[in-house]
């Protein structure tokens, strides 16, 4: 074997750059383990959440109230007090921003659409450095995105996500959901049904085709029927039908007194007006008045139905007439800003940044790990529902539910809608093995490193 | 037989916005040669001369009243709509009927929006191929759409018809079923008599005036009417402009029946073509005719029985019909030979 010039073998110089090679790479990985012990982990002066929620397409109204909220949530907690933080029975976050660090944010559409929603959310946590993504409207979105973020390594805080399916066969350990589902509402309706319009009641489904309506509509047969009621008919409608007319002419003729819309949005604003115009609210029934129910109500949207919600019972996660102290703060400081009353949207955006901004703190790390273990079981009070647990083994927070009810004499635009009746937390808990919510597993949580 | 009866008013009803649509992208598509995907959203803008003529005229005198304060502390705005406040019973009537209203706000301003959409991009591609038209004319709708949106935002915006026409009329006492069986909204009815009028009045005007014939002999042959010294292009414009009024009238009068928002153009535009394919590329008896065959079949598909024999078949329906119609008669029902088989 020959010599290369300068007295250097072949050999000699592959071994040299071997062990130069790894000499240099044996630093980095060491720093690289010690600078990566999760996904997005920050390591300048500030932190940043990725608030992913519909700007564009049919919600994009509550999507801007999403945002609003997060706007001034961001700000009370790097103020470390305002609004519903300082009624927060957790005062982990009095400091001003979290973990010592400033709290900033970047934004995602989602645009109502699964990949479109998917896509802000990856381009969030991979472009811009994410470590928490949140927001949304819509149930279909809110699952996408979740499995998404389990699968990336960040936090999911879900938005407007109503379907049993975020928090059942599809939880995930890195998605955690305040908004209340399909069963509470079913189970707050229930007797409210029952006491206002008899056990005797023949039920006519109107149900939006997607996850949400599917499981709306299974949460309301199960507790209409257990209250006496028949179920007559339970008619899919395709998403954003507009006219509705040939699904609710059907129902004229066929012998129910009660029709219940599980719609949502734009849908539920036009079933309802045409629902009305087809004279369904003055007929009489089996000797009976019809009646409508529409078990999901978001003031939002019942603005646009007018007139046509007075007297019609439905539930809801929050309402901006509360009176309790954490509801009044949050009016106060959201209508100062804004100038309008806060929806239930912006108010379950609102809390859900505050509960991971202080799971954070009281973790003392972003590691999603820690935050998951800070937020599993957490017990809290003062965010507008009354006191909260935030259930280890499923990830859905158990609150009171308000059961509304279209205001008869309303006394401005924000007055669409009156509480009727809270019902307690005790009467919509149901435990980690009802069968509507089997079929998935939270897993193993996913720090991303 | 009620059943029946009810999915055939509806079906006319619904056949009528599709008969009105399909109406001015034939007659744009048989005069210009243009697929005009932005025909949707001239319907959405018509819907929107209502909701506008509706705000301006329940625009409402703000006063602050530092006597009471808002659940967040601001002083209470006071309320008052200037039309009542000025006109006092007539302001409330014209409050009352600012749908109606609206069709006179919207054939001036649908002819404008006509007229600078034809002269100021779509005429740059009457040689491009059908493809560009598509893309633009999409653009446009897309444009157009967020434009609205901007200022309206994306939730539905509610506009009721007057009051005589709310309710809704029992057929069936009328026609000796039972009552209370076959109930029809007013308004409904209104809709449908109103879209027959303006399609017997486009029929009319172009089977009965000058204009009409030289439009009609352009459609028919464009290089030999102008041959004969006729602006053919000048009154192509006009079609065009004419086109716009029906698509935005069609959305005037449909707003008391699907709360209008930005998006509502687009739900009606795949199904328009789909009219105008079955109907007849080019005939205007073939797309009024394909709009309310596809009306009536839609509704009755979406019968419970129907849908029992046949799941999911209310969603398909109409594509199925495209489809079968496309294989037995290619050209559609009433379709002329040489459209679009260059």
């Amino acid at each position: 074997m020959s010599d290369l010039k300068y007295g250097v073998s072949r050999r000699g110089l592959l071994k040299g750059g071997a062990a130069v090679g790894a000499g240099l790479a044996l630093p980095t990985i060491f720093t690289s383990a010690a600078r990566a012990q999760y996904l997005n982990e920050p390591t300048g002066a500030s932190v940043t959440l990725g608030f992913n929620v519909p700007q564009t397409g049919a919600y994009a109204d509550e999507g801007a109230d999403e945002l609003r909220a997060y706007e001034l949530a961001v700000e009370h907690i790097n103020a470390g007090g305002g609004g519903m933080l300082d009624t927060f029975s957790s005062k982990a976050l009095a400091g001003g921003g979290v973990n010592g660090k400033k709290v900033e944010f970047v934004t995602g559409d989602t645009q109502t659409k699964s990949d479109a929603a998917r896509a802000s959310a990856k381009r969030m946590i991979e472009k811009d450095g994410a470590i928490m993504i949140t927001g949304g409207s819509s149930s279909g979105v809110a699952i996408a995105v979740q499995s998404l973020c389990q699968e990336a390594g960040v936090i999911f805080m879900a938005g407007l996500t109503h379907s049993n399916d975020t928090t059942g066969k599809d939880r995930r350990r890195n998605g955690f959901r305040h908004f209340f589902n399909t069963e509470m509402s079913g189970a707050a309706l229930g007797p409210i049904l029952e006491s206002n319009y008899g056990k005797d009641r023949n039920a006519y489904h109107l149900t939006a085709d997607y996850t949400w309506g599917w499981s709306q509509e299974n949460s309301m047969k199960t507790y209409t029927e257990s209250i006496g009621w028949n179920t007559v008919e339970a008619v899919r409608t395709p998403l954003g039908a507009g006219d509705f007319s040939q699904y609710i002419t059907p129902v004229l003729n066929s012998g129910a007194d009660t029709l219940v819309l599980n719609h949502y949005g734009k849908d539920m604003v036009n079933s309802l007006t045409q629902a009305v115009q087809f004279g369904l609210r003055d007929k009489q029934v089996n000797g009976k008045d019809f009646v409508v129910v529409v078990p999901l109500y978001s003031r939002l949207m019942a603005q646009g139905a007018g007139e046509n919600v007075k007297g019609i019972f439905g539930s809801t996660n929050w309402h901006w007439s509360l009176q309790d102290e954490g509801s009044k703060a949050f009016v106060t400081a959201f209508g100062q800003k804004y100038g309008f009353p806060p929806s239930q949207a912006a108010h379950t955006t609102y809390c859900q940044a505050i509960l991971y901004a202080d799971a954070a703190q009281r973790a003392g790390t972003f590691n999603p790990c820690g935050v998951v273990e800070a937020l599993e079981g957490f017990e809290f009070d003062g965010l507008g529902n009354g006191p909260t647990l935030y259930r280890a083994e499923d990830h859905q927070c158990f609150k009171p539910v308000l059961v509304v009810k279209g205001k008869e004499n309303p006394s401005s635009q924000f007055d669409i809608l009156e509480v009727v009746d809270v019902t307690p937390t005790e009467k919509v808990m149901y435990g980690t093995d009802h069968p509507d919510f089997q079929g998935g597993e939270l897993g193993e949580c996913n720090a991303g490193a | 037989m009620d059943a029946i009866l009810l999915q055939i008013l509806n079906g006319l009803d619904k056949g009528g916005a599709y008969a009105l649509i399909a109406l001015g992208l034939t007659l744009i598509f048989g005069t210009l040669g243009v697929v005009n995907f932005a025909h949707g959203a001239l319907f959405m803008l018509g819907a929107f001369c209502a909701v506008t003529l509706n705000k301006l005229i329940t625009l409402q005198k703000i006063v602050l009243d530092p006597t009471q304060t808002t659940a967040w502390g601001t002083p209470m705005e006071v309320r008052t709509p200037y039309a009542e406040a000025w006109f006092g019973d007539a302001g409330s009537l014209i409050v009352d009927f600012s749908v109606p209203l609206a069709i006179l706000v919207a054939i001036p301003i649908m002819l404008i929006v006509g007229l600078i959409m034809e002269r100021g991009l779509i005429r740059h591609f009457y040689n491009r191929p059908h493809a560009d038209q598509i893309l633009v004319t999409f653009g446009l709708a897309i444009v157009i759409q967020e434009i609205i949106k901007s200022f309206y935002g994306a939730n539905p915006i509610p506009q009721t018809a007057p009051d005589m026409f709310s309710g809704s009329a029992d057929i069936g006492v009328l026609i000796g079923v039972d009552a209370g069986a076959v109930v029809y909204p007013y308004w409904r009815m209104v809709y449908l008599g109103f879209s027959l009028l303006l399609i017997g009045g486009v029929m009319a005007f172009l089977q009965f005036t000058t204009f009409g014939m030289v439009v009609r002999a352009g459609m028919a042959d464009r290089e030999t009417v102008g041959l004969m010294g006729i602006n053919i292009e000048r009154r192509f414009t006009i079609v065009f402009g004419l086109a716009a009024i029906v698509a935005g009238l069609a959305g005037v009068m449909y707003t008391p029946i699907v709360p209008p928002d930005y998006h509502m153009g687009m739900d009606f535009l795949v199904l328009s073509f789909v009219v105008v394919v079955v109907g007849g590329m080019g005939s205007l008896g073939g797309a009024v005719a394909a709009g309310f065959l596809l009306g009536i079949v839609q509704s009755f598909a979406s019968m419970n029985e129907v849908k029992d024999i046949v799941p999911g078949i209310d969603q398909i329906i109409i594509y199925l019909i495209a489809v079968i119609i496309l294989l037995v008669r290619p050209r559609g029902l009433m379709g002329r030979k040489g459209v679009m088989e260059s």
